[in-house]
């Protein structure tokens, strides 16, 4: 299935949860923000929600601003 | 006074009060930005050098093709990690990342900024209370960047906001407190800190935010921007130091004609 992932279309597993998904994508959890269709999904419930196919990811990181 | 006897009186009484910004409270009144730097070791010994205690960030997507990022040079043990709404030109946008930066940082401590355009970088006020009022009401600690104007840091102030920040001069200028007239009139009425946020250029513009009554400066790019930021973030640290004991001390009146230091000659 395809998803949208910070603005780009990337084709993913099925059934495939947020956890798994930064675990592919070699991000720890703790460092990153997940909003799926401009919802936050608490870190918490990484390992339970399920991506659907169209959704759209925005992981989001710290980086050095004033 | 044996010399133990003197150090120790001596310490105590250049002692200075922490800076409380909601529940944290913090030993260094310095607050640095991590922008900007030509690499992250850059960064840690900067951050090292000012001996700050506070650090902003900003929120952005992930980039998949780096192979490292901020936090894995920031120790949220040491630092306290301010996520900033950079960025941002409504209200809307703001608390999204807001919203956004709790998640990571753990905090609900937050500095708002909501700005007009990209060219001037100067703070809507508008959409900058409209943004306080949502997040003060979700339980946010908001410290908010401002104009210097007197009569929105009061309102801002009024409004929840935690700490008022306002410009000396616009971000990134380096132009130093350009009104201090301004920043003298918001520290007057304020019942909240008052810290002198953006247009720092060099170490004396710290040193007279702190003369004149401000509880802190927050700066990136005059450390960041600096030749040597190592170095002029030691800098900023004595000037912090030496504003602050100096605002402490009480400074003497400007006076027309000379005093003498020493009795007349009586030989």
């Amino acid at each position: 299935m395809n998803i949208t992932l910070n603005g780009k279309t990337k084709k993913i597993g099925d059934k495939i949860t947020i956890f798994q998904l930064l675990r592919e994508l070699d991000l720890h959890p703790q460092q990153v923000a997940v909003e799926v269709n401009r919802e936050i999904v608490k870190r918490d419930k990484f390992e339970e929600h399920q991506l659907s196919d169209g959704d759209e990811l925005e992981i989001l990181r710290f980086v050095g601003g004033g | 006074m044996s010399k133990t006897d003197l150090q120790n009186k001596f310490d105590q009484y250049i002692k200075d009060e922490p800076l409380k910004v909601g529940d944290i409270t913090l030993n260094s009144r310095l607050i640095v930005g991590t922008g900007k730097y030509k690499s992250f070791e850059e960064t840690e010994l900067a951050l090292e050098a000012s001996e700050t205690e506070m650090v902003t960030v900003a929120l952005r997507r992930v980039d998949f093709d780096a192979d490292d990022h901020l936090l894995n040079h920031i120790d949220p043990k040491k630092y306290v990690i301010l996520p900033n709404t950079a960025g941002c030109f409504n209200a809307e946008d703001a608390v999204r990342v807001c919203r956004l930066g709790r998640e990571i940082s753990n905090l609900s401590l937050v500095k708002l900024e909501v700005l007009a355009d990209p060219e001037t970088l100067l703070p809507n006020p508008v959409e900058t209370l409209k943004a306080l009022k949502i997040l003060v009401n979700e339980g946010f600690t908001v410290m908010t960047y401002t104009s210097d104007d007197p009569v929105m840091a009061k309102i801002l102030e009024e409004e929840g906001s935690t700490c008022v920040m306002p410009a000396g001069a616009p971000i990134g200028s380096g132009q130093g407190i350009l009104n201090p007239n301004n920043i003298r009139i918001i520290l007057e009425r304020a019942k909240v800190p008052i810290i002198v946020d953006a247009g720092v250029g060099t170490a004396s513009d710290v040193c007279k935010a702190f003369e004149i009554g401000c509880e802190a400066v927050l700066l990136n790019t005059g450390i960041a921007g600096a030749k040597d930021p190592v170095r002029m973030a030691v800098a900023m640290k004595c000037a912090a130091i030496a504003g602050r004991q100096a605002y402490l001390a009480g400074r003497i009146q400007r006076k027309l004609y000379a005093n003498a230091s020493s009795p007349p000659m009586d030989f």
